[in-house]
């Protein structure tokens, strides 16, 4: 395992050898950790933010559990987080109800699962993967965590507005959304979800960017696009991804504030508002759907590939085996990334979009399956003959792949438009997509902060802890959203502040109660990974240099950490990133900067 | 008060739950070692638990399936809805095979390869073979579920024939229904949203002729069941004033959202009426909704609609006792109800 570090001279590395002598000594506190332009540093910033912006996401979806399983009743815990204003005597008021729904939403798919998942991995990764020094822009990089930053803290300032925070579903379909009294939250609180959605795309275009320049021209020596690891593959397609469609979620947005503030009408069309007829006439609002939706859709991937880039490393690492089908895997998200932009109209079938368009929206949406199952049967026989090692991150792999597949076989059904017609917007279809894309993706992202932990803050998180948290939460994870399919099949919507006003589901309350009890379980087991994640941080045993026996090179670089990553020239890459237990060598993993033996064949073929 | 006690306690809770974890840690540095690397027994225990899971998992489902299994909803009252639930439970049918199989493979690997120290993994990065299989088997797989699926949608959105068929408009605001039946004609009038004033709160253009038998009916929704040879259907156009809502027939297993701006379509032939369902339910107080199912304001709850479906005798008979929208007396001379101006056409009526 002999380091090759003499190969490379190239000028960039020179450049910035001599940078980092002429800056080092002089960081102050605010350019270390605040205004900081290294890619170690934003990543933990983004990371923390997420930790802190899923906290709050989560708390919200306990008072709206809890509503939903005793409507009517008080809760001292939703009167000590809300005040009398919005939980009198503890009961939730109904548009609060609407609100937090909206939020929930809005914080967890762009705040955390995007925001978070991205900003943190993509950022600490890209240049340690890949063999660089840091990111092609630091400044831009700062930038995108400041303007991640700024959209957090706007979103959350909505909370505490007299009107309340948005509330008309993270969707914020018009014209519900864009004429103020249709309900509270449409009012300043949707100008404030604008505006932090805004800045939430700066963030993303900025990062984005930034990304996929430094994946195409970064690369240390010998790292051959063939030759990267699946998690920058993963960060590189989602990029491409979010630079694609996140401006066209701005121009629906920009639309948007056009026709709340400035009279214009794209989405508003013979309108009647409190008796009288509103003036702005001749728009469509699914116009706006259509917008949405072309982010929207890509956006389920921008938030799932991360988590399965992330897991294809860990489940190869701790099973001590080559990630099966690697080239099948690249070409698989590549599938998924392209489909994703042709597959928009299924969240639409039953806005009254001709049906033939939904019939082609019908073919490609279900093509996505056939990538998805290459994906998931690559995963479990990459475990098939390993020797695995259950490390907390490799739980929570496992628990995304389990999570992949149950929530991606529903797809199935909700993709076909005739099927999807009696489920459309009901419970079944917020099983579905909590189970596909937001369970698998915060098991993949907290399965990442177990396994970097090391690298983001040089310690070890503890793995009993970590244990324990892993069952509580797959247990919880299942009983909170398995039984709202058969919700779904019982034909309830979603977003109903109570289902007491309706006589047909008066017999399903006991499955309410079971959903929150798990869902109070759920966020308590969170409690033992905050705990976990920063007591760690600042006590926890401190981290020797390669502790699974990895290959790729974040794990070549000293457990410290300084700029430009590595202390003297960058490695040089010589194979790919999987050659676990392969057949003839001592160890059971040759990291990548090792060169190939004569003979060798790379990229686990054969001789 | 009480708000800055229980931060304290949290906040002491903390601390005292850290300092806990400190003299553990400390204890165990003092053995040495990577406390924290995972040992055999704890490969051994996790792969057991997986098992366990795998088991606990599949006895929650079957649970879930026998207690929750008589919640959802019976058997599909429409023609079009029989031929949906059969497509469905075939699809359902599939993909829990695929479900039950994954699964199984995925935790008893887990189980079975768990990390032994003196073991070591067998190196098996691709084979064209497999991936071949698994690649095409899904494929084939979906190339039956799209083309059964897309032959049923192509039935169910083929536009209704509206000579055969009761048209009934469905028009919806924040936070009801209202229905408007075509009358004698069979024909909707004319409707325009600047005409909504007062007792029209449907908009209905006076000048429009075919409109003045209209009937508009507030708090339930009649269908007629017609004999299983007749092909007669009811023909649905639908409107919003206000937001998109979503007209969600459960039962009949339909839903359309209404969009402000435009008239959206659906269409059924109801087969079961209100009483015979009672008595296959043997639930006397059963009745059909429409529930409103897309986010429409604070009130979204609890927007619904009654809905009787009764024999076409029952249907006919009630049908006659409503009022037209400008009894034929009336309409003789208009008045009130006409403006000035020329209200521009409703599109797509």
């Amino acid at each position: 395992m002999s380091m090759d570090i003499h190969a490379t001279h190239d000028l960039n590395d020179a450049h910035d050898a001599h940078h980092d002598h002429e800056h080092h000594h002089e960081e102050s506190f605010v350019q270390k950790y605040i205004f900081s332009m290294d890619h170690k540093t934003i990543s933990r910033q983004f990371l923390i933010t997420a930790v802190i912006m899923a906290v709050v996401g989560m708390m919200m979806s306990v008072m709206f559990r809890l509503q939903l399983a005793w409507p009517h009743e008080g809760f001292a815990l939703t009167n000590f987080i809300l005040g009398d204003k919005w939980a009198p005597k503890g009961v939730l008021d109904p548009n609060m109800y609407m609100a937090l729904v909206t939020l929930h939403g809005t914080i967890m798919v762009f705040m955390v699962l995007t925001g978070g998942l991205s900003g943190t991995f993509s950022n600490l990764l890209i240049p340690y993967q890949i063999g660089a020094r840091d990111m092609a822009s630091g400044f831009l990089n700062m930038l995108s965590y400041w303007f991640f930053f700024a959209s957090s803290l706007v979103m959350l300032l909505s909370c505490f507005i007299e009107s309340g925070p948005a509330s008309g579903g993270w969707t914020v379909y018009p014209p519900l959304s864009a004429v103020k009294e249709f309900m509270p939250g449409s009012g300043l609180g949707m100008t404030m979800w604008l505006v932090s959605m805004s800045l939430f795309i700066v963030s993303s275009l900025l990062g984005g960017l930034n990304y996929i320049i430094t994946v195409l021209n970064f690369r240390t020596k010998g790292m051959s696009m063939t030759r990267l690891p699946l998690t920058i593959w993963a960060f590189f397609i989602t990029a491409i991804l979010g630079v694609l469609s996140f401006p066209v979620l701005f121009s629906a947005a920009l639309l948007l504030i056009f026709d709340r503030s400035f009279g214009t009408s794209f989405y508003l069309s013979d309108i009647i508002v409190n008796g009288a007829p509103l003036e702005q006439t001749g728009g469509s609002p699914i116009l706006f759907q259509h917008l949405f939706w072309f982010l929207g859709h890509p956006e389920v991937y921008i938030i799932l590939l991360p988590a399965l880039g992330l897991a294809s490393e860990i489940i190869s690492v701790n099973s001590r085996k080559p990630i099966f089908g690697y080239r099948a895997m690249i070409g698989s998200m590549l599938a998924i990334g392209f489909l994703s932009f042709i597959v928009w109209g299924h969240h639409m079938f039953i806005t009254g979009m001709n049906p033939f368009l939904g019939s082609v929206f019908v073919f490609t949406t279900l093509l996505i399956a056939i990538p998805s199952a290459v994906k998931a049967f690559n995963y479990i026989t990459t475990l098939w003959k390993g020797n695995i090692q259950f490390n907390p991150a490799m739980l929570f792999a496992i628990g995304l792949v389990s999570t992949f597949i149950t929530g991606g076989v529903t797809g199935i059904i909700l993709a076909d438009s005739a099927l999807d017609i009696p489920i459309h917007d009901t419970y079944f279809v917020v099983a579905h997509f909590h189970i596909v894309m937001g369970l698998s993706a915060i098991l993949g992202m907290i399965g990442g902060v177990y396994h970097w932990f090391p690298k983001l803050f040089l310690r070890k998180m503890n793995k009993t802890m970590g244990h324990i948290h892993f069952w509580l939460t797959f247990v919880s994870a299942y009983g909170v959203f398995f039984p709202m399919h058969f919700l779904g099949l019982a034909g309830v919507p979603r977003r109903y502040y109570t289902n007491s006003e309706i006589p047909m589901f008066d017999n399903l309350v006991d499955i309410n109660v079971l959903i929150t009890c798990f869902a109070i379980l759920g966020a308590l087991a969170q409690c033992i990974f905050l705990f976990n994640f920063f007591y760690s941080m600042f006590r926890g045993e401190k981290a020797e240099q390669n502790p699974y026996h990895s290959n790729t090179l974040e794990w070549t670089t000293p457990m410290k950490h300084t700029h430009g990553n590595w202390p003297g020239a960058l490695p040089v890459v010589h194979r790919w990133p999987y050659d676990y237990s392969k057949p003839g060598e001592t160890d059971d993993y040759i990291p990548q900067t090792v060169p190939l033996r004569p003979g060798e064949v790379d990229g686990g073929g054969h001789h | 008060m009480v708000k800055l006690l229980v931060y304290l306690a949290i906040v002491l809770l903390i601390v005292a739950v850290s300092q806990l974890a400190r003299v553990f840690e400390l204890a165990s540095e003092l053995k040495g070692g990577h406390k924290n690397k995972v040992t055999e027994r704890d490969n051994r225990n996790m792969g057991r638990l997986f098992l366990v899971y795998l088991v606990a998992f599949f006895a929650f489902i079957i649970w879930q399936l026998c207690h929750y299994g008589p919640l959802l909803l019976p058997e599909a009252a429409s023609e079009s809805g029989k031929k949906l639930d059969w497509l469905f439970n075939f699809n359902m049918v599939i993909i829990f095979v695929v479900f039950v199989i994954t699964h199984i493979m995925l935790f008893f690997f887990a189980f079975k390869y768990y990390g032994r120290d003196n073991n070591r993994a067998t190196f098996f990065p691709h084979n064209n073979k497999l991936e071949l299989i698994w690649t095409s088997v899904p494929a084939a797989v979906l190339a039956v579920i799209i083309f059964l699926g897309l032959k049923l949608w192509s039935e169910i959105t083929t536009p209704a024939d509206d000579k055969n068929s009761d048209v009934i408009e469905i028009y919806t605001k924040q936070f009801d229904f209202t229905v408007r039946y075509a009358g004698n004609d069979n024909v909707l009038g004319k409707a325009n949203y600047k005409l909504v004033v007062g007792a029209n709160v449907l908009g209905l253009d006076s000048a429009d002729v075919a409109g003045h038998d209209d009937k508009i009916v507030k708090g339930e929704l009649h269908l007629p069941v017609y004999g299983e040879k007749d092909t007669r259907e009811v023909s649905f156009k639908i409107r919003s004033q206000d937001v998109i809502h979503s007209v969600y027939f459960p039962y009949h297993r339909a839903q359309m959202n209404s969009v402000p701006g435009m008239t959206t379509l659906i269409h059924f032939k109801p087969t079961i009426t209100t009483a015979e369902m009672r008595k296959k339910l043997k639930n006397d107080k059963f009745d059909y909704y429409i529930v409103c199912n897309k986010i429409c304001g604070t009130s979204h709850y609890a927007m619904k609609l009654l809905v009787i479906a009764e024999t076409p005798e029952e249907y006919k008979a009630w049908l006659a006792k409503q009022p037209e929208f400008m009894p034929a007396a009336s309409a003789a001379a208009p008045s009130g109800m006409k403006t000035d101006e020329a209200p521009k056409e409703q599109k797509g009526l």
